[in-house]
């Protein structure tokens, strides 16, 4: 039974997909926002099951591959870990849902929207419940495939296109080396089942592979590569560049997809894997600091960004460089709880901005717009409600969960963890910043629009403010209800053994004792960063175009992403287009057709037109080779016989 | 020694036959010396003692083919002056090939003997001649042994008159033939027809 | 010398055949000759035949003999005929004007 919470969805799916135009757009609406939304229902009874009651449970359906070694069977993992995911997921989506039956009223292909918005879901539920990492992969692959079809939704789109085929390539490369990581996990434990490569884990601590002549440590050697997986589907640093140009898709597949969960599947992945990573200080130290930089570099792009979704989708990229940090020193715990939270208020801001675009006739540039807070009064309180969150500001949900993973990184005491907490602080000073400067120049201040945008600026319809209503409901009350189950005093009871620590990585426990600046100073950082904004935007707004034209070098450098997609481009794309455009003019038309079948006809042409000249017509020609051949028979017979 | 003379008087005038066949300069001197060619060979025939084929030499090859020759040549109007040129052009080649065969056949000629056991293993040993006559054994074997290869080639005969009859025959515009079944169909219906003609009066 | 023996019959049918392969050669300005050429050929091939017929004492030597003359006649008559209707659409007979064959 408690399959059909992943099934459910599916089932939506293709009931919208393959007969979206038999049934029309509101029945298609109807039976997508149906399954996910029973799905939604039956993951809080799981929940209370298997958490609450603590009754962690597996579900075994039938043998995927049974194959030497690779036995791999179809099969649900329900522990705290994915009940809380299938929350997340589940109620996210379903809001999401809701939304879009508002939001793509008037575009043609309603039902095909819906039917891939389950379709992904279906197969982030395949990934959170999965009990083999060849299932998690399968979900894995399925939220990407999904993801390229959402995001390139309005295919005739150039950009969107482009865009689509640059979030899955660049998920590609992260999936090349997440498939190697699990090559590396089925040779080192020999199975691919969680449990049975969470019991081998402890006595292959110090294996090795001995490969390209070098000894390497096996579990660090899986563990990256894993995390190379991780970094392309959460856009970490270095695999980070297909995030912003996913915006290209519509508002609510941002909100589902590049906030809430399939991002979110790179963090859950290192998270179920814990009791492989545990074993691998450097993967550990990799994994903070990649994290930390990440959290970091994401925030001060997002300062300088003028496209409102573009703002938010870099903020996302931060905030999960601080759940992989949490992660990298051990408090995984902190980094889940982050991502429960982060998921409601990431949502809401990203619907929110979904309504302000719907109400600002489809601008999206917050430099034309402005003013609008009197006119849409509900968007704006529930986007404030979001940032407040977004920035920590105690009691919202935000601030429990950052200061989780702050005070965990100072506690873990290494190097990295340090490091990881001052980055941490400056990208919590820079995204309240970022965030008030949304707030202000699209709500705030005099209306930049014109007055035929401004005429039409409207608050959304009631389906898509519910949704809105209830993300906000999670982001003012996940954190304070979550905090003692996530990270407080129940959590040893409320995680059981969905995550496993060694003794000496106790970064949550420690954090009990760290000094009151450490735990204060993120709050302090986050007051500036709005304080700060507001000088800039509300009282002095000339100053920012003065510290843009005086630091100019600077401003070009965040505005263009610290030129990642220059480099990229330069690095391996033209590469791989001239060695594409050679392989394809010259190896393919050149050798092997001009070899094969151009070659071949061309010669047939050529060597029938020199035997057409044999056929003269000439009698005498002909008896003449008569009797040549004859002549040549003789003399043959006579050598070889005589 | 009168074999021999006679031997040579007739292969001398065979080849020289022969070559004034291909360098006959008139085609109706060639065709006389083609025939001349073919008495010869009949009497080199006679030598070897078949004498049925010598004048069945004589009798078709002669008189049928050679003459159709004759007709033939005769019929068509041919410029053999202008036709002679070009004659040395290709003597080199030709020439040449000749020899080359020439040359093959007497390198045969004087290595080749009889297989061992070829004398006995004979398919039609020949019967005396004061016994059979030559066209008797002949008619022996041919009526019996061979009588299909017979009858086949009477049909090839057949063919070939067909063809060359279906090749040549054309119906010529303006040549009245009578047609039999036609005047033979007749009746007093279609051909008489009776009027009554007033008397003093035209038709 | 004097005593006549299979060799020379095979000499003389060499000959013959020689000289209709350059006849076929040497003239190529006359379809006719051509054909005359042929005959002389087979003729040559018959008298080699009948030589052995008569030194192997075999008779079927002359049977084959027979049925080669057979066809020669059907060829000539069949190869006159084309000539003819030829002659008759082209108004020649010159070996060098019969090129409708090329290919």
């Amino acid at each position: 039974m408690y399959a059909s919470v992943v099934f459910l969805p599916l089932l939506g799916a293709i009931i919208a997909g393959f007969f979206g135009r038999k049934i029309g757009d509101r029945a298609s609406q109807i039976v997508t926002c149906a399954g996910v939304g029973l799905s939604a229902l039956l993951s809080v009874v799981i929940f209370n099951d298997v958490v609450l009651n603590s009754h962690p449970q597996t579900v075994q359906l039938f043998t995927f591959i049974s194959s030497g070694g690779a036995d791999v069977s179809w099969a649900f993992r329900f522990d705290t870990l994915t009940a809380v995911m299938l929350i997340v997921v589940n109620w996210v989506s379903f809001m999401v849902h809701v939304y879009s039956i508002g939001y793509m009223h008037h575009d043609p292909s309603v039902p095909r929207f819906q039917s891939y918005l389950s379709l992904f879901t279906f197969a982030m539920l395949m990934l959170i419940t999965a009990d083999n990492v060849v299932q998690l992969f399968f979900g894995w692959e399925g939220v990407g495939l999904a993801s390229y079809l959402l995001i390139g939704f309005w295919y005739e789109k150039p950009s969107a296109s482009a865009a689509a085929i640059k979030a899955f390539v660049v998920n590609r490369v992260g999936d090349f080396g997440f498939a190697l990581g699990i090559f590396g996990t089925f040779v080192l434990t020999g199975s691919l089942g969680f449990d049975a490569i969470f019991a081998a884990a402890a006595g292959k601590a110090d294996a090795t592979f001995h490969i390209f002549g070098m000894d390497v440590h096996a579990i660090t050697a899986c563990c990256l590569l894993l995390f190379v997986g991780a970094m392309g589907k959460s856009a970490q640093l270095g695999l980070h560049t297909w995030l912003p140009d996913a915006m290209e898709g519509p508002t609510p597949v941002s909100a589902l997809i590049h906030a809430a969960t399939m991002v979110t599947a790179g963090v859950f992945m290192v998270a179920r894997m814990s009791p492989l990573f545990e074993y691998s200080d450097t993967a550990l130290t990799v994994v903070t600091v990649v994290g930390a930089c990440t959290a970091l570099f994401a925030a001060t792009v997002g300062c300088v960004q003028n496209d409102i979704k573009r703002i938010i989708a870099y903020s996302t990229c931060s905030q999960l460089g601080y759940m992989f940090f949490a992660i990298g020193v051990s408090a995984y715990q902190a980094g889940i709880f982050h991502l429960f939270t982060h998921a409601f208020f990431k949502a809401l801001l990203f619907l929110g901005a979904g309504s302000v675009i719907h109400a600002m006739s489809d601008e999206q540039d917050i430099r034309r717009m402005g003013g609008i807070w009197k006119q849409i009064p509900v968007t704006t309180a529930l986007m404030y409600i979001g940032s407040l969150a977004l920035a920590g500001i105690i009691p919202f949900a935000g601030h429990y969960s950052k200061d989780a993973i702050l005070e965990s990184a100072w506690a873990s005491g290494t190097f990295v963890g340090h490091a990881a907490y001052v980055m941490g602080v400056g990208a919590a000073f820079l995204t309240a910043f970022y965030s008030w400067r949304l707030l202000i120049l699209t709500f705030h201040g005099k209306p930049r629009a014109d007055e035929h945008v401004m005429a039409h600026v409207h608050e959304s319809p009631a389906v898509m403010i519910v949704p809105l209503l209830v993300l906000a409901g999670g982001a003012l009350f996940a954190g304070i209800v979550g905090n003692p189950y996530f990270v407080g005093e129940d959590h040893l009871q409320f995680w059981g053994k969905a995550i496993f620590l060694l003794e000496d990585h106790q970064a949550l426990e420690n954090r009990e004792h760290v000094s009151a600046l450490i735990s204060n100073l993120p709050a302090i950082a986050a007051v500036s960063g709005i304080a700060l904004s507001y000088i800039f935007y509300m009282f002095v707004p000339s100053l920012p175009k003065l510290l843009a034209s005086v630091f100019q070098p600077v401003y070009k450098f965040l505005l263009n992403k610290w030129y990642f997609d220059e480099l990229y481009d330069f690095l391996f794309v033209k590469p791989a287009f001239w060695l594409g455009e050679g392989l394809w003019k010259g190896g393919d038309g050149q050798l092997i057709d001009g070899v094969g079948p151009d070659g071949v006809a061309a010669a047939t042409r050529d060597i029938a037109r020199r035997f057409s000249a044999l056929q003269s017509g000439y009698l005498y020609h002909y008896a003449f080779a008569m009797l040549i051949g004859v002549a040549a028979f003789v003399t043959w017979y006579i050598v070889k016989v005589g | 020694m009168i074999q021999a003379l006679v031997f040579y008087l007739f292969a001398t005038v065979t080849v020289a036959s022969g070559v004034m066949v291909i360098s006959a300069r008139n085609p109706v001197h060639a065709v006389l010396f083609l025939i001349l060619a073919f008495f010869n060979a009949a009497g080199l025939f006679l030598l070897n003692g078949a004498e049925f084929l010598a004048m069945v030499l004589v009798v078709v090859y002669v008189g049928a083919v050679a003459v159709l020759f004759l007709f033939v040549v005769m019929l068509l109007d041919i410029n053999y002056l202008k036709l002679r040129e070009g004659f040395l052009q290709y003597l080199p080649t030709g020439g040449l090939i000749g020899l080359i065969l020439l040359v093959e056949l007497a390198l045969v000629f004087g290595s080749w003997q009889f297989a061992d056991g070829a004398p006995l293993s004979v398919a039609a040993p020949i019967p005396t001649p004061d016994a059979v006559t030559n066209t008797d054994a002949l008619g022996r074997l041919i009526y019996t042994d061979y009588i299909y290869l017979f009858q086949a080639a009477g049909l090839i005969l057949l063919v070939a008159m067909m063809g060359a009859i279906m090749l040549t025959l054309r119906s010529r515009p303006g040549v009245r033939k009578q047609k039999i079944y036609d005047q033979n169909s007749r009746n007093k219906a279609s051909s008489v027809e009776i009027r009554k003609v007033a008397s003093g009066g035209g038709i | 010398m004097l005593a006549i023996g299979l060799g020379h019959y095979l000499t003389v049918a060499a000959i013959l055949f020689t000289l209709g392969v350059a006849g076929i050669f040497l003239n190529r300005r006359n379809v006719i000759t051509i054909m005359m050429s042929i005959e002389l050929m087979l003729l040559a091939v018959n008298l080699n035949f009948v030589a052995f017929s008569h030194a192997l004492g075999d008779l079927m030597g002359q049977v084959f003999t027979m049925f080669i003359l057979t066809v020669a006649a059907a060829e000539a008559a069949i190869g006159l005929a084309i000539v003819v209707v030829f002659f008759r659409n082209r108004g020649t007979i010159a070996v060098e004007d019969i090129n409708q064959m090329k290919g």
